[in-house]
């Protein structure tokens, strides 16, 4: 039994410096992504979402480029394409497709430019894999306390915006007609979408992130009822996904191809679309066997 | 008893894009009543309610409230939109939409009081729906949802509830249910109720007054008043009948080229 836990927990896995970081940061970002993504999800925004992760990953290649690190870069690339997303508006759904589909492929394409710039120039190679898919355990000790102050944003945000948005996403008319600035709301929740985008940027790469914001969230909303447990069980998916994926991660310098290790994206991203895999086949079964639970109308009302 | 009004529409238009999509409409509502806004699809019913709600700017004309100009945000009215499309997967618990009816649209944390447990519990017995209240509102029927919403609706104690289409695609059990919640919680709470339906017979045993809405104008009055070949017909623009038979009433345009004299007189043989 010793022996099988010293084989998961690689010896020297809770003395590294790194992964102390990795471990702090990875739980406060991965609850973060996890309770925005549950609005996100219930707003319809996942698409959103990916949009804003896509331009991320511009904004963080530019940061490379310019020697920034690629979290400044994440967030004002993010939250600036969350405030254009704002003003384009959302009267006019087609356009807006359009708008966001040509805007995405504009900025991969600078991403890419940005990328081969930076790469070529300080041969750093590791850079665009980092910028794209993430290191959790190449987070600049210096950058945490930003990264930490601007979960608890995040978070503080959505906190604050949690009942209007929830009414807003039943009916934006009734919200509306009880004084709720409906689109001031919209605009305030897309920021700290942005922000959570950039910040799971920096933990599982611009190109991922949106797998921690949307993935959890997913899941809980599959098994969890109310609105405060779904946010509590995506906060558990997401840490337990990050945490097993940082164990993982180390565990695998062992494993064939020996000696490099396999990306922690790979086994967050991997547990996290497991996890959804799961409660998406088990709750078919559910329904396959219990098919109509709720049906009977009552004809006269009780009382 | 009160006899003021409280809700009052003065010669109220609502253009659209150069389209008149309301013109001049006066009605009031008073403390209580049950009015039936009925119909044809596209006449301008969610136009009006929209206008006694304020998310609809008027052209002209005046909205009063308590004989006060419409307040941007005004507690005395509650509102049921018209069926809203609800993903199953919207993490709302019946009880929650109920509870969202009291602070929705407060800005903040609030935590869990059992007052206030008791206070939807209470709601969803009066709607009838206690037996689903931990359920998902995505995953209810038609007639459940529109229970819950009304309950929504009533918890925050409007003076005036406006339903959109509230009986639409309902099947009959559950349009005489909801029906029948309404009125008795009208009458118990002295709630006003102003109803839009596009099929006024549903509402005929509970319905006080009716607005009758076609072409952007509306008849108001007693339903026996309004529900007149004479009236409705000058309302269309065109000539209509009112057929009714056992207590139910419809309503039918009038086949081309019968021209009006000729329509008259076969008024007398159809209304009785």
């Amino acid at each position: 039994m010793g022996h099988l836990l010293r084989y998961i927990f690689e010896p020297g896995l809770f003395g590294s410096g790194p992964v102390h970081v990795a471990f702090a940061v990875g739980t406060v970002i991965a609850i973060t992504s996890a309770v925005v993504g549950v609005f996100t999800v219930t707003r319809g925004q996942s698409f959103a979402g990916h949009s804003l992760a896509d331009i991320a990953t511009t904004g963080g290649a530019g940061a490379f480029l310019i020697g920034l690190n690629q979290f400044w870069g994440y967030l004002a690339f993010g939250v600036g394409a969350a405030a254009f997303m704002e003003m384009i508006g959302v009267q006019r759904r087609r356009g807006r497709d359009v708008a966001t589909g040509v805007v995405l492929g504009a900025a991969l394409g600078l991403a890419a430019l940005f990328l081969y710039l930076g790469t070529q120039e300080s041969s750093t190679t590791g850079a665009s894999f980092t910028i794209l898919f993430g290191s959790m355990f190449a987070i600049t000790p210096s950058t945490v306390p930003a990264l930490i102050a601007s979960a608890l944003l995040a978070l503080v945000t959505v906190a604050v915006l949690a009942r209007v948005l929830l009414l807003s996403s039943l009916s934006p008319d009734i919200a509306a007609a009880r004084g709720v600035p409906v689109r001031a709301v919209g605009a305030a929740y897309l920021m700290a979408l942005a922000v959570s985008v950039a910040l799971s940027a920096v933990i599982i790469g611009a190109v991922l992130s949106t797998a921690l914001l949307i993935g959890p969230a997913a899941t809980a909303l599959r098994v969890a009822k109310g609105p405060v447990r779904a946010m509590a069980v995506a906060a558990g998916i997401g840490v337990a996904a990050t945490w097993l994926g940082i164990v993982l991660a180390y565990d695998s310098f062992y494993w064939p191809p020996a000696g490099r290790g396999w990306p922690v994206s790979f086994f967050v991203v991997t547990l996290i679309v497991g996890g959804y895999l799961v409660t998406y086949l088990r709750r078919r079964d559910r329904r396959e066997a219990a098919p109509e639970a709720l049906d009977a109308e009552q004809v006269c009302s009780p009382v | 008893m009160m006899t003021a009004e409280l809700l009052r529409l003065d010669g109220v238009g609502v253009q659209l894009g150069g389209r008149e999509i309301l013109g001049d409409v006066s009605l009031t509502i008073r403390p209580g009543e049950f009015t039936g806004l009925i119909g044809p699809n596209g006449a301008g019913k969610t136009t009006l309610l929209r206008v006694i709600l304020g998310l609809q700017p008027v052209t002209r004309g005046s909205v009063l409230i308590d004989g006060a100009p419409r307040a941007a945000r005004d507690a005395s009215i509650g509102y049921v939109p018209q069926k809203l499309a609800i993903e199953p997967d919207m993490p709302l618990r019946v009880r929650d939409v109920v509870s969202l009816g009291i602070d929705g649209h407060k800005f903040g944390i609030r935590l869990p009081s059992r007052a206030r447990r008791e206070l939807v519990a209470d709601m969803l017995t009066a709607v009838g729906a206690q037996r689903y209240a931990d359920a998902r509102v995505g995953e209810l029927s038609g007639g459940e949802q529109q229970r819950v919403m009304i309950a929504h609706a009533l918890i925050s104690r409007p003076r005036l509830l406006l339903l959109d289409e509230p009986l639409a695609n309902l099947d009959i059990s559950s349009e005489q249910g909801i029906v029948s919640v309404l009125a008795r919680l009208a009458r118990a709470e002295g709630i006003a109720v102003l109803l839009s339906a596009h099929d006024m017979n549903p509402l005929m045993p509970v319905m006080d007054r009716i607005v009758y809405v076609a072409a952007g104008r509306v008849a108001v009055g007693l339903t026996d008043e309004v529900v007149q070949p004479e009236v409705l017909s000058r309302l269309y623009g065109q000539h209509v009948d009112v057929v009714r038979v056992h207590g139910r009433v419809l309503v039918v345009a009038a086949p081309e080229g019968v021209d009006a004299a000729e329509a008259a007189a076969e008024d007398a043989s159809v209304v009785r």
